[in-house]
């Protein structure tokens, strides 16, 4: 008897103790984004240090975004073509990628692989300079880490996932062009008219974007959290960047249903 | 200094291609330049049955695309459906005896609204109600009507 | 402190914690203004935190830092900034930022403070990379740079401001005894030259010997001693002793607490073993 008592209290003790670490870091990172929000501001001061991380988080993402968007857009029409020539409706192939690219491909696949080249990279960035003493260094020198260091990869990254799911939109349309008109021979006129009277501007293009701006400041969230959390050590640091992937992934994927449940319902 | 114009030109191009593939995706994918900023006003009819109608569908005259149906509801008094309409402010001259029908593109395409244009001198203008309609075909009675026929002249 | 000197930094009844590892235990010290002054103990015990206490960067369980008069724990976090402007940290492994190279480093607390034209930055920049001697490696990336080489371009970074103190985190560990002639030289006439105040937080008894006008030794969160550097040597008994000459036995036992030898090899379950 006392036996079971003491294993339901060890339960309850594990159980309690979980939620209130649980309480205690989402305070934290409560308290991070906060103090992170009200640094944003100076970074309009610093337009240098965000154009060198909209460099790093945009740029470097290109190739990875290029190549996805065509070969995705490519894929969508390939598929869809296949399934839609059974009904004879082949025309509208255009219109079934560019309403799946805009109003979810582009912005999840987009942020799944944000959150793995520059989420992951952010992360190890703080870590290691947490680790090589960079960050205590500029505090040393009277230099706020949270304005030269954090702000500005913060804001970068949300202004480049965006930015970046355009383009990945954009060429994934062109890939479904290629694919539909160029290759299997729908025609291009049926193509483009079908497809520009059934996407909507504000349904479907805006909230897209809407999508991706949410996903990109989830993902600098998370990879700023974990970097400035990580233990100091190199295996703390790799801990630490594949936390980052695998909590902006699920995330973004948890994010985009609550999303999708407003927005087009 | 000579890496920062790097970054600054790279960032640049970058930005440049995001508004390439905006003015596209506005333009070409999407009905940017369709009704959504123009000024418009909104008329409403009622229907016995509008098929498969739906929101965001095009109401057309002579097959051109002058507005867009914004909400589909039951009228609570007559249990009929009234769908409500925008209407492009540059075609506010339309006759108060004009009729609207469902119609379909094409033998499985999509529905949507077609505007008759009739006689009269008043206008249709913010609030009206268009009084002629003709519903939708649907073709499962189209179906049985044609075999009751059939069956009729045997 | 035996001579009349002035007190820049007053640390009084400081208590500190890291978990629940105490690593400070009311700890009371000063540190004269003008001086070299080294802080000793054995590794782990916290020498580096004692540095960060003093900064602000870490905040203690109880007592208090002063610095220039200013109770540095209760400063907003502006004037913590604006004091640390007056500091100049020398990191363990330089710090660089690593996506500078060495001029940029060095220019960068410039850059960030000041609004000086650019030949005057480069001139100011060249000369601390001139008396740390690197003034021809200024255009080398950090990860280009050696151990020894990264500590005295963070060297000249941290002078960059002219501050009046300057903090050194372990400068010699880990270096070949010829860097660590080059850094005891450079500590020591930096000090001399631009009137700094030194705290020197290190283990390397005969390096710090050689420059240190002050020493406190630490040990297990404890202040154990504090005086002049002959003070020190003078002392013949104790940890000081045991601690400055390297005696492998003394208070600190060369074995780590157990039961007697013979205990252990003649207990129960060992000789079951047999």
């Amino acid at each position: 008897m006392s036996l079971l008592v003491n294993k339901v209290q060890n339960l309850l003790q594990s159980l309690g103790k979980g939620f209130l670490s649980n309480v205690e870091a989402f305070g934290r990172g409560s308290l991070f984004m906060w103090s992170l929000l009200l640094a944003i501001p100076s970074v309009f001061f610093r337009f240098d240090l965000l154009l060198k991380q909209i460099y790093v988080a945009g740029v470097l993402s290109l190739p990875i975004i290029l190549m996805a968007g065509l070969f995705i857009g490519m894929v969508l029409s390939l598929q869809g073509y296949t399934i839609l020539v059974k009904f004879s409706a082949e025309e509208a192939v255009g219109t079934m990628t560019a309403l799946s690219l805009l109003r979810e491909i582009g912005p999840v696949v987009g942020g799944l692989l944000f959150a793995g080249r520059a989420g992951s990279a952010l992360t190890a960035e703080i870590g290691l300079m947490r680790s090589t003493e960079q960050i205590s260094a500029l505090e040393m020198m009277a230099v706020d880490p949270l304005k030269f260091v954090y702000a500005p990869r913060f804001l970068a990254m949300i202004i480049a996932l965006p930015l970046l799911v355009l383009i990945f939109n954009a060429l994934g349309v062109f890939g479904g062009y290629l694919v539909s008109v160029s290759w299997l021979g729908v025609d291009s006129g049926a193509f483009w008219s079908q497809m520009s009277s059934e996407v909507d501007w504000r349904e479907d293009v805006v909230n897209g974007m809407i999508k991706s701006v949410a996903f990109g400041f989830l993902i600098a969230i998370v990879a700023l959290f974990q970097g400035v959390n990580a233990i100091p050590t190199s295996e703390g640091v790799s801990n630490a960047t594949t936390r980052t992937v695998v909590h902006a992934s699920l995330g973004i994927l948890g994010l985009d249903f609550v999303l999708t449940s407003v927005m087009f319902t | 200094m000579k890496k920062q114009t790097k970054v600054e030109i790279w960032v640049g191009a970058f930005v440049l291609m995001s508004l390439m593939a905006l003015v596209y995706i506005a333009f070409q994918v999407s009905n940017f330049s369709g009704l959504k900023d123009k000024p418009t006003y909104e008329v409403s009819a009622l229907f016995d049955n509008i098929g498969g109608l739906k929101k965001r569908a095009s109401l057309k005259m002579s097959g051109v695309v002058i507005g867009r149906i914004t909400a589909i509801e039951i009228d609570p008094v007559s249990f009929k459906a009234r769908v409500h309409m925008q209407i492009d402010q540059a075609f506010n001259e339309l006759p108060m005896d004009s009729s609207v029908s469902i119609l379909t593109s094409g033998l499985l395409g999509d529905q949507y609204v077609g505007l008759d244009p009739g006689g009269d001198e008043e206008v249709l203008e913010q609030g009206s109600e268009i009084e002629m309609t003709q519903s939708a075909m649907v073709l499962e009675e189209l179906i049985g009507q044609f075999l009751v026929k059939f069956s009729e002249s045997d | 402190m035996t001579e009349s000197t002035e007190t820049l930094i007053e640390i009084k009844n400081l208590t500190f914690s890291r978990g629940s590892r105490k690593i400070f235990d009311d700890i009371t010290l000063s540190i004269p203004k003008g001086k070299i002054t080294a802080i000793m103990g054995p590794s782990g015990s916290g020498k580096t935190t004692l540095l960060k206490l003093i900064a602000g960067q870490l905040k203690p369980d109880s007592g208090k830092v002063t610095v220039e008069g200013l109770n540095v724990h209760q400063l907003s976090r502006k004037k913590i900034y604006q004091l640390r402007r007056k500091m100049g940290m020398l990191f363990q492994s330089g710090a660089l930022l690593t996506d500078l190279n060495v001029f940029d480093n060095v220019a960068f607390p410039l850059r960030e403070h000041t609004k000086l034209p650019e030949e005057m930055l480069e001139a100011l920049v060249l000369m601390k990379l001139q008396a740390v001697g690197l003034r021809g490696a200024k255009h080398l990336m950090p990860s280009e740079l050696s151990g020894g080489m990264s500590r005295r371009v963070a060297l000249a970074r941290g002078i960059a401001l002219d501050p009046e103190m300057i903090f050194y985190d372990e400068p010699f560990v880990g270096q070949d005894p010829i860097t660590k002639g080059v850094l005891v030289k450079l500590i020591k006439t930096l000090n001399d030259s631009l009137d700094l105040t030194s705290v020197m937080v290190s283990h390397d008894v005969d390096e710090v010997m050689m420059i240190a006008d002050y020493i406190c030794v630490v040990s297990e969160g404890k202040l154990i001693a504090q005086g002049t550097k002959e003070e020190m040597l003078k002392e013949s008994t104790g940890y000081v002793n045991q601690f400055i000459k390297g005696l492998p036995d003394g208070p600190v036992p060369f074995h780590f607490p157990t039961v007697s030898y013979v205990e252990d090899l003649t207990s129960s379950n060992k000789s079951s073993l047999l």
